[in-house]
């Protein structure tokens, strides 16, 4: 069963373009996203990883003067001609700054699914302790739900926002540099989390930290713009080999850490 | 002198006459209620605090000062004012900062800020010429158009500014990652503004309303053009509850501004205590909006 699913791609984007009107940030994309398993995109500054990651859910979308070409697939089915609000439950998004809302931890959890149409206090009594659960907050917070949100520790929010984000059961969950805010400690956590988290969700991660893209991902896309700063994917694979035996000599410049 | 204990008199000097600056604004309101006070001392004390704030009759010849009437009067219109005003005025600030594309906000702004500059003598011109013939025409026994409902729309009117552009700064003071967190989770635009965005500047859009009310409180000459300014207590004028608005009334300000060229004696003092009751009223009016504004953050 563990392996059937590793072979399926859950997101895919197909010759896939982004301009910010007219300077094109992304160039002809084609990456694959495996179910099921973390995939990290590494990369310097500006290389379009983010774009790209947001691209997944159309958060683009919100900014004025962008255009894309080329298409990307959830299952099989284009994400554009989706309903921006059903792509967006089934591909969930932890942002690089803990951006709970100023509610109460329960109210924080529960937003998606009242969203969605669970009422009912108990039912969403029971998916919010469910989600703290798998974002292994549960016990720090249980007795504390009508706390604030913001009231947490900044590892906390973190992890109170990816239960936000797999309280309405997504298929598709897009971290942008999900500790980058955070110290060690709490990303260590974050981290940990991801790995108990992939048996159910499918994973994409931007980061910019190498070593974390080592130590959690299963497979690294790492990008880097051209001569003219648009963002491109110089290769994709199984972690292990882009970190061990890279196919192209840019990637291992940058592994080595001889720019970037 | 060296330069370095010149530069700390200098530091010790600046501090002292921002301090004064500070002081002086709160000096400056004490003073003035200090005066007033005195100046109504003798009503207060011949008439007694309670029956003026109880008793409806005003009638200066007769020595009967009861300000009840201006009282219901400043306050149904700016309840009226609120009622109209709060709305139009949220829904001009979520619409600039979320909705409109930036050349629909260059014009829609500076209206906005034109209409904050306009004199309120002539909003009671436009009041008296437009609104009155308009608010006449609803049929009702005794309707003259001058009243609390044609008071209210040009007060509306008049407070919309204010709101509208604190409402409209505290909803883009309000941080994108609330936005993004939202709209992330499947939640469409207006679902965002109301569950997310209204809420988390809830605190800056009650001190708005706020700062709205205090400037319908105080707000005279074109209440005094367009309310009637008959001292009755407010009352419905036909079955229909809402029709208290088609009533004639007076406000508390206008009471003060009609009589005070002429009044002399007790009479004088009484309005001198009109205006130590507006000065209250708008204090209690501001220190319960801090308690909101408190409560809201905490929650």
């Amino acid at each position: 069963m563990e392996a059937e699913r590793a072979e399926k791609t859950r997101m895919m984007t197909e010759d896939y373009s982004l301009f910010y009107g007219d300077f094109k940030a992304l160039n002809n994309i084609n990456i694959k996203i495996p179910t099921n398993k973390i995939t990290a995109f590494i990369g310097p500054s500006g290389c379009g990883k983010s774009t790209l990651l947001r691209s997944f859910n159309r958060m683009n979308d919100l900014i004025p003067g962008v255009t894309t070409a080329g298409t990307i697939f959830l299952d099989g089915r284009n994400v554009a001609r989706e309903d921006v609000v059903e792509l967006r439950k089934k591909v969930g998004m932890v942002f690089q700054r803990p951006n709970p809302f100023p509610k109460s931890i329960f109210d924080n959890v529960a937003y998606g699914p009242r969203l969605h149409g669970t009422k009912n206090r108990s039912d969403l009594a029971v998916i919010v302790e469910k989600s703290l659960k798998r974002a292994a907050l549960w016990e720090e917070v249980k007795d504390d739900l009508h706390k604030s949100g913001m009231s947490l520790s900044g590892g906390q929010q973190q992890r109170l926002c990816i239960a936000r984000a797999i309280a309405i059961e997504p298929e598709v969950i897009l971290m942008d540099e999900p500790a980058s805010a955070l110290d060690p400690v709490a990303t260590l956590k974050i981290e940990e989390l991801m790995n108990v988290l992939k048996r159910n969700y499918t994973i994409a991660i931007v980061t910019h930290n190498m070593q974390q893209a080592g130590r959690v991902s299963d497979y690294t896309a790492f990008m880097l713009t051209d001569e003219k700063r648009a963002g491109n994917l110089i290769e994709l694979g199984p972690t292990k080999q882009i970190f061990t035996t890279p196919s192209d000599s840019r990637t291992e410049d940058y592994i080595s850490g001889r720019f970037g | 002198m060296t330069s370095g204990t010149r530069r700390t008199g200098i530091e010790k000097a600046m501090k002292t006459v921002l301090l004064i600056s500070a002081l002086a604004s709160v000096l400056i309101v004490l003073l003035i209620f200090i005066f007033t006070m005195k100046e109504a001392t003798p009503a207060f004390r011949e008439i007694g605090v309670w029956k003026m704030l109880s008793d409806t009759t005003w009638r200066p010849g007769n020595d009967q000062f009861g300000i009840l009437a201006m009282i219901a009067g400043s306050g149904l219109v700016t309840l009226g004012a609120v009622l109209i005003g709060v709305p139009l005025a949220l829904g001009t600030a979520v619409f600039l900062s979320e909705i409109a594309p930036c050349w629909i906000a260059g014009i829609v702004r500076p209206s906005i800020e034109l209409l904050a500059g306009i004199p309120s003598v002539v909003y009671g011109l436009f009041g008296m010429v437009v609104l009155v013939p308009l608010v006449r025409t609803i049929p009702a026994p005794g309707n003259a158009g001058y009243g609390l409902l044609a008071a209210s729309i040009v007060l509306a009117v008049m407070i919309l500014p204010t709101i509208a552009n604190i409402s409209e700064f505290a909803i883009r003071s309000v941080p994108k990652g609330y936005k993004e967190g939202s709209l992330a989770l499947g939640a469409t635009k207006w679902e965002t503004i109301s569950r997310v965005i209204i809420p988390a500047a809830k605190p800056g859009i009650i001190s708005a309303v706020v700062l709205g009310l205090g400037r319908a409180l105080g707000e005279t000459i074109a209440m005094i053009m367009v309310i009637g300014n008959s001292v009755i207590l407010p009352t419905a004028i036909t079955d229909n509850p809402l029709s208290i608005f088609l009533s004639r009334a007076r406000t508390l300000t206008g009471n003060i501004a009609v009589e005070i060229s002429y009044a002399t004696g007790i009479h004088e003092s009484a309005l001198f205590a009109t205006g130590v009751v507006l000065f209250i009223l708008i204090m209690l009016v501001n220190g319960s909006a801090r308690f909101l504004m408190k409560m809201g953050v905490k929650s």
